[in-house]
C-alpha cells in the first residue's frame, strides 16, 4: 500500500523511460491482438480473396496474370491494410486506454510509433509472408516474387504509418471506415506506383537498386513525419469526444 | 507588424475589410477574365499544331493554376491554424475548399474535352491529368472530413492536419505520377507545353489567370463572411449586422 | 480578329463543340458556385434574424431560443 503510493508520487521524469514505454505499448498491442485471432486473420483472408477475384473477373490467362500480377498483389495488400486501420486506435479509444496513453509523460508520437509498428507486425508482415504464395498463383517468376516481397516489406510500413494519421483523424466519427479510405487512398498512390514500378523494372531485367532506394526514402520520410501528424490528430480527436 | 497580425485575426475587422474589398475583387476579376477570354477566343492566332482547340487553354490553365495554388494557400492557413490558433485561418480553409474542388474539376473536365480533338480520346492517363485527379481526391477528403466533425474547433484543427499531410504529399505524388507516366507511355505530346508561346497567346492567358485569381478572392471573402456570421452569431456586432443586412 | 465571320468563329474549323462545351461548363459551374455561396449567405442571415426575433418576442422564451439556435446550426451547411 505504502509502496504503491510512493510510486504514484514520483515526479514525471522518474517514470519509466521512453524505450521501455514504447516496448510496453508494442507488446501490449501484440498481446491483445493475439487474443482475438479472427481480427488478425481477416485482413489476410481479404487479401487472398481480392487477389483471387482478378483471375475470375478479368482473365485467367497466364500472360495477363504475369503482367498484372504485381499490381494486383499490391492493390490487394493496400486495401487490406486500409481495412485493418480502423482497429489501430478503435479498441483503445472505446475502453479509454488511449486517454491514458495521451496523458503519459513520454512523448505521444513515440508511443503512436510503437502502436503503428505493432499494427505493421500484425497486418503488413503477414501480408509480405503470404505474398510469395499468391505470387506463384498469378504466375510471377521467382525473381519478380522476390522483388515484390522486398517492395512489400519496405512499402507496407509506409502504408501503416500514413494510415495511422487517417485512423487518428477519423477516430470516434460515424462512418469512419469509408471516410478513412477517402482520406488515405490519395496519399497511398506514390507508394503503389513505386512498389509496382519496381517489380515491372525487375521483370524487364533493369536494376532495381534506385527504385528500392526511393521506396526506402518514402519509409524514412513516413517514419519521421507520420507519427507527429498522427499524434497531433489523436489529441484533436480526443479533445473532440 | 504583430499588431497588424492580431488585427487580421479579428473576425470583425476582417468582415469590414472584406466588405470594402469585395466589389473590387468581383468587378476587377470579371473584367480581366472576360477580357482575357474574349481576346483568347476571338483574337489570338490559331495554334499551328492543334488548331483552334487550343483555345481551351485560356480556361484550362487558369483553373489548374488556381486549383493548385488554392491548396497551397489552404496549407499556409493550416499552419497558421495549428500554430497560432487564429480563427480566420481555419475559416479560410473551410471557405476555400469547395471552390478549390470546383476549380480542380474544371481543370480536369476541360483537359478531358481538350484531349478529344488532340489525342482522339476523352481520357488519357497523362501525368498532368492524373495528378489533377489525385488533387481532386485530396480536396474531397478535406471537405468530407470537415463535414464529418461537428465540433467547430476540432473540425478546423483536424482539417488543418489533413491539409498539411496532403501538401507534403503533393510534390511526391506529382513526381511519382510523372515518373510512372514516362514508364508507361513515352512521348505522347503534352497539352500545355509549348516550346515558345507567342506573346499574343500568353498575354490573354495571363489576363485570365489574374482575373480568376481575383474572382477566387471574392469567393473566399464571401464564403468566409458567411462562415463568420455562423460562428460569431452570439456576438453583439453580428447581431447588429444581421439586423441591418436583412433590411 | 482570328476569324473571318461569325460562323467561322462558332464552328472553329470543327473544334467548336469542344471549345464551346468547355467555356459553357466553366461559366455554368462558376455561376452555380456564385449562386450557392450567395444562397448560403442569405440563409444564414435569415435564420439568425428569425432567432433574434424569437429571442426578442418574450423573456420566458429566452432559454428556448438558445436551444433553437443550436438546432438551426445543424440545418445550415457548415462547409
Amino acid at each position: 500500500m505504502a509502496s504503491e503510493a510512493r510510486v504514484r508520487l514520483r515526479p514525471a521524469h522518474e517514470a519509466i523511460g521512453v524505450l521501455p514505454a514504447m516496448k510496453a505499448v508494442f507488446l501490449r498491442d501484440l498481446k491483445t491482438a493475439f487474443r482475438q485471432h479472427q481480427d488478425l486473420l481477416n485482413p489476410l483472408l481479404f487479401f487472398v480473396m481480392v487477389v483471387s477475384l482478378f483471375p475470375l473477373g478479368v482473365s485467367p490467362e497466364v500472360s495477363f496474370l504475369q503482367q498484372a500480377g504485381s499490381g494486383i498483389l499490391w492493390v490487394a495488400a493496400l486495401l487490406s491494410v486500409l481495412l485493418s486501420l480502423d482497429h489501430l486506435f478503435r479498441h483503445d479509444f472505446d475502453d479509454g486506454t488511449l486517454e491514458q496513453l495521451v496523458l503519459q509523460p513520454q512523448p505521444l508520437f513515440l508511443l503512436v510509433l510503437a502502436k503503428t509498428l505493432a499494427h505493421w507486425v500484425l497486418t503488413g508482415l503477414p501480408l509480405v509472408l503470404l505474398a510469395p504464395l499468391l505470387g506463384v498463383m498469378v504466375h510471377l517468376d521467382g525473381n519478380s516474387i522476390a522483388v515484390l516481397c522486398l517492395t512489400l516489406l519496405i512499402g507496407t510500413p509506409v502504408l501503416s504509418l500514413i494510415g495511422a494519421i487517417g485512423a487518428a483523424l477519423t477516430l470516434g466519427l460515424r462512418s469512419a471506415g469509408v471516410l478513412l479510405s477517402l482520406l488515405i487512398i490519395p496519399l497511398y498512390i506514390p507508394v503503389l506506383i513505386f512498389g509496382t514500378g519496381t517489380v515491372a523494372a525487375a521483370a524487364d531485367g533493369a536494376s532495381v537498386g534506385g527504385y528500392m532506394a526511393l521506396l526506402g526514402a518514402f519509409l524514412v520520410l513516413a517514419l519521421t513525419l507520420a507519427p507527429f501528424a498522427a499524434a497531433a490528430a489523436l489529441r484533436i480527436s480526443l479533445s473532440n469526444s | 507588424m504583430w499588431q497588424f497580425f492580431h488585427k487580421l485575426g479579428s473576425p470583425k475587422w476582417f468582415f469590414g475589410i472584406a466588405n470594402r474589398l469585395m466589389p473590387w475583387l468581383l468587378w476587377g476579376g470579371a473584367v480581366l477574365l472576360l477580357a482575357g477570354l474574349v481576346w483568347g477566343l476571338a483574337f489570338a492566332p490559331k495554334d499551328y499544331l492543334q488548331g483552334n482547340s487550343y483555345r481551351i487553354i485560356f480556361i484550362h490553365v487558369p483553373s489548374a493554376f488556381l486549383a493548385q495554388s488554392v491548396y497551397i494557400m489552404m496549407a499556409v492557413a493550416a499552419v497558421v491554424t495549428l500554430v497560432w490558433r487564429m480563427k480566420l485561418a481555419d475559416v479560410f480553409v473551410k471557405a476555400a475548399a469547395p471552390v478549390g474542388a470546383v476549380l480542380t474539376f474544371l481543370a480536369l473536365f476541360t483537359g478531358a474535352v481538350w484531349g478529344k480533338p488532340t489525342w482522339g480520346t476523352w481520357w488519357i492517363w497523362d501525368a498532368r491529368l492524373t495528378s489533377m485527379l489525385i488533387l481532386l481526391f485530396l480536396y474531397f477528403g478535406v471537405i468530407a472530413l470537415g463535414a464529418a466533425i461537428s465540433d467547430e474547433k476540432s473540425s478546423a484543427r483536424a482539417v488543418a492536419v489533413l491539409v498539411l499531410v496532403g501538401v507534403v504529399n503533393i510534390p511526391i505524388i506529382k513526381y511519382s505520377v510523372e515518373w510512372w507516366n514516362t514508364l508507361h507511355q513515352p512521348a505522347t505530346f503534352k497539352l500545355t507545353e509549348k516550346p515558345s508561346m507567342p506573346i499574343e497567346m500568353w498575354l490573354p492567358l495571363l489576363l485570365s489567370v489574374l482575373g480568376l485569381y481575383l474572382i477566387f478572392g471574392w469567393f473566399a471573402c464571401l464564403r468566409m463572411q458567411t462562415e463568420i456570421l455562423t460562428r460569431e452569431r452570439r456576438t453583439r456586432w453580428v447581431k447588429e449586422l444581421v439586423q441591418a443586412e436583412g433590411n | 480578329m482570328a476569324f473571318d465571320s461569325l460562323t467561322a468563329f462558332i464552328v472553329m474549323e470543327g473544334h467548336g463543340p469542344y471549345v464551346w462545351t468547355c467555356y459553357g461548363v466553366f461559366f455554368l459551374l462558376l455561376g452555380a458556385l456564385v449562386y450557392w455561396s450567395l444562397l448560403q449567405r442569405r440563409r444564414v442571415v435569415s435564420a439568425q434574424r428569425r432567432d433574434l426575433a424569437r429571442a426578442a418576442a418574450g423573456q420566458s422564451a429566452a432559454p428556448r431560443a438558445a436551444v433553437g439556435a443550436s438546432f438551426n446550426r445543424v440545418h445550415e451547411s457548415q462547409d
